[in-house]
């Protein structure tokens, strides 16, 4: 029974810890993903500088998502790490280009533009190499023996393609609408212009992606339009479109906070999407959360430090993003 | 080339790049907090100077390491995912408690030290300087428990589903081999970042003699080496008698020791091991001072590796030369540091150019032994991930070959160009001094009544 409770206490933090990164790095990926918007090397050097601060504990949130998979749920991550081999090689590849960029792009000149490019392409291949990952692992995973029974390229398909667009979309939305918030001038109005296609287009991705992940397995089918879950079914939809709804006006000019944090809506409302589809598998279709999980031992052990240490975590993030809060001073940066 | 073959490729080619990063940022990181702290309480622009310099060369070096670093978390699963079952339950939390611990406190007061100064004033900035230090030496606390207890593997049972199951996580983080791993990772990690100070302050004093900036962080670089050297052969020393107690297999392929020696344990100087036959060629040997220095008497014996079922053995090749490699290392290292004492001592140390030539000479050589001491204790806990119970052969993911092949092939790609420009550019930061403090009103000798002679302070300023 205690395990039980563990492994489901657990399930919910390594699942908040992905959602955190989702939405932290999502906007910083997304301002390399619209890195070549930017006309002239200043508008590049600002928006470079909206997250150089803080890029680093954003993209940590991704080590405690994998890290914690790997020390709750050491089944899952054995199996999940081989059928993904391929965005997730990927992915890690990019985000090498693109977080050296940060640094490299002001200690060269002649190859000032190879690292502006390394940035945008990093930040590209990355959004779309996790957007895959998610459609590979919603679309289920073979599993004999206590390990992958696959191929390596099992996880590509049009439903895997699909999700790589949406999560590369919405991640240029996100990234938008922060520039919207945190920049002035020529670029933040751009932004603003640019973030109404990306939000029309998130939108319509969410609606694609909603609409075939039932199709990707009868369990989701039955999940979503059947029985208690039915009220979840409506209220998603609902509150996507109040998300939209604020996009919308935050864009015509009411304000520039709103955006970015309707934007957000979309990304917590699609998580809570999946989770729904998923529960109460880890590994769909074959591994359950209890199944995955490691000893009491283990669950225990890690679990009185992580129930202290996340606020901790939370409250100094939250203190560095107030440090640097604001619109952004085109002369400051140490370089 | 088998599966197994690849990943232990890949793995070794994706860490060795990332250990060198760390073991240089973890002695930056503690510089940097001296440097700062020395700078608010002499208000001494020279440590002003140098914060600002040594900073950004640290920027991009933990750069370097934060993106290697993430490779290798999710490594474990995608190249050793039987291992990431089996082990993930001992391994697991004690990463996780890497990342909550000291991953998130580098990372979110790496910003504020950076960019922050003027933001939050001199003593949060001290405190954000403070905890990215910290954060670096948790991290390798951490890290060094989870390497550790693989190599002497405690306070566990094991599962009817192969899992290792944590009994007693104080004698799992806290496993035989811990604490002198541990120390002997943090010195090197300090002489690493000892030697680089040196050899840059160094290059910079033979372009440009006299620079006051560069005097002070040669001086500082030589106080720490004669510290730190000395301190680092005695824990080296302690570390292998430990090893001797654990994991007898590796010292003696260290040692090239194949047979037993009746009289006492040889050191061998030079040798060619020849596994196949086991036997040492062309052996250059000290009588007794093996058994000297291993069990601190004249005929002491030690486990020869005859000893050992041949399939139980490291590859002695590697480790016997790459152990031979870093002692090697460290006595240069000790002897640049007595150097540099005689130096000081006759008012030498700014201006003996044999002596600052040597300190760029071996400027890299902390690199080179953290490598080759890496190569040593890894090398030589095989054939085992998890020393005497879980072999490498049947640790690794059920992957197709040119999965594999294809990531490695990409891995050295990417790392040789992304890391190759990141060196050059450390380099070409190095090479040119730090700025020269200006005094300021706030800080210098108060003369002109009240006229603002401008800014206060001139050092940071874009580096091309």
């Amino acid at each position: 029974m205690l395990g039980l409770e563990l492994s489901f206490i657990w399930a919910g933090i390594i699942a908040f810890a992905v959602l955190v990164y989702v939405i932290l790095d999502g906007f910083d990926l997304g301002v390399g993903i619209l890195f070549p918007l930017a006309k002239t090397e200043q508008e590049r050097d600002v928006m470079m500088n909206s997250v150089a601060p803080i890029w680093d504990g954003n993209e940590t949130w991704l080590v405690l998502g994998g890290g914690g998979l790997f020390a709750v749920f050491p089944l899952a991550y054995a199996v999940v790490m081989p059928a993904l081999y391929v965005p997730i090689i990927l992915m890690l590849l990019a985000l090498i280009f693109r977080g050296v960029a940060f640094e490299y792009r002001w200690r060269t000149k002649r190859w000032k533009r190879l690292w502006d490019f390394a940035f945008f392409g990093g930040s590209l291949v990355a959004g779309f190499s996790q957007g895959m990952a998610l459609g590979g692992l919603v679309q289920g995973i073979e599993v004999v023996d206590r390990g992958y029974a696959g191929g390596w390229w099992d996880w590509l398909s049009p439903f895997s393609l699909l999700t790589g667009l949406a999560v590369a979309t919405g991640y240029a939305l996100l990234g938008a609408t922060w520039l919207v918030m945190k920049l002035e001038g020529g670029v933040h109005d751009r932004m603003r212009r640019v973030a109404q296609p990306l939000g029309l287009a998130t939108l319509v991705f969410l609606g694609l992606v909603s609409l075939f992940t039932p199709l990707q397995d009868e369990v989701y089918f039955q999940r979503w339009f059947s029985g208690g879950s039915l009220v979840f079914s409506v209220a998603v939809p609902v509150l996507v479109l109040l998300c939209a709804a604020g996009l919308w006006k935050g864009l015509r000019g009411g304000g520039d906070r709103l955006p970015f944090f309707s934007a957000l809506g979309f990304f917590v409302l699609g998580f809570i999407g999946i989770g729904i589809s998923f529960y109460p598998m880890i590994v769909p279709p074959s591994l359950t959360i209890v199944e995955a999980a490691a000893p009491d031992s283990s669950l225990a052990f890690a679990l009185v430090g992580t129930v202290i240490l996340i606020p901790i975590i939370l409250t100094y993030t939250a203190y560095a993003y107030w440090v640097f809060r604001g619109k952004i001073d085109p002369s400051e940066g140490y370089h | 080339m088998t599966a197994e073959v690849l990943a232990r490729l890949q793995f070794a080619f994706t860490v060795s790049f990332h250990i060198i990063f760390p073991a240089f940022s973890i002695g930056l990181a503690s510089y940097l907090a001296v440097l700062n702290g020395a700078w608010l309480w002499t208000r001494d622009g020279r440590y002003l100077s140098l914060f600002n310099f040594w900073k950004k060369i640290f920027a991009v070096a933990f750069g370097m390491g934060v993106v290697s670093g993430i490779v290798m978390s999710y490594q474990f699963g995608t190249n050793w995912s039987v291992f990431s079952d089996k082990a993930g339950p001992v391994i697991g939390p004690m990463m996780a408690y890497e990342v909550l611990t000291a991953f998130f406190l580098e990372a979110g007061f790496l910003g504020i030290m950076l960019f922050g100064r003027s933001r939050v004033g001199d003593g949060l900035h001290m405190l954000a300087t403070g905890m990215v230090a910290l954060g670096t030496l948790i991290s390798a606390t951490w890290i060094l428990a989870v390497n550790s207890w693989m190599h002497t593997p405690a306070g566990f049972s094991i599962a009817e589903n192969g899992q290792f199951v944590p009994e007693d996580w104080w004698q799992i983080v806290f496993n035989p081999s811990f604490p002198y791993r541990l120390v002997h990772m943090v010195l090197a990690a300090y002489l690493t970042t000892a030697l680089v100070v040196g050899g840059a302050s160094a290059f910079q004093l033979l372009r440009a003699p006299g620079h006051t900036v560069s005097k002070r962080s040669l001086s500082m670089a030589m106080w720490m080496l004669v510290l730190v050297a000395p301190l680092q052969i005695f824990a080296g020393d302690q570390h292998g008698l430990n090893t001797l107690e654990h994991q007898p297999a590796k010292i003696a392929a260290m040692e090239g020791h194949f047979e037993r020696h009746e009289g006492g344990v040889p050191l061998v100087l030079f040798a060619i091991p020849d596994q196949q036959n086991q036997k040492l060629d062309y052996a250059l040997e000290v009588p007794h001072l093996g058994s000297l220095i291993l069990t601190h008497s004249w005929d002491g014996q030690i486990p020869a590796l005859s000893e050992f079922p041949v399939e139980d053995q490291p590859p002695v090749w590697i480790v016997f030369w790459s152990f031979r490699v870093m002692v090697a290392l460290g006595f240069a290292m000790l002897g640049l540091a007595l150097w540099g004492l005689w130096a000081r001592w006759r008012g030498r140390l700014y201006s003996d150019p044999w002596l600052l030539r040597a300190c760029v000479a071996l400027g890299p050589a902390g690199f080179v032994a953290v490598l080759a001491g890496w190569i040593t204790t890894e090398v030589g806990r095989q054939p085992w991930t998890v020393y005497g119970l879980l072999r490498t052969s049947e640790s690794h993911s059920p992957l197709d070959l040119p999965a594999l092949t294809t990531s490695l092939i990409g891995f050295v790609t990417v790392y040789f160009f992304v890391f190759g420009a990141g060196t050059f550019y450390l380099l070409r930061m190095m090479r040119k001094a730090p700025d020269t403090p200006r005094l300021g009103l706030r800080d210098g000798p108060i003369r002109t009544a009240g006229i603002m002679p401008g800014p206060t302070m001139t050092s940071g300023e874009r580096s091309d």
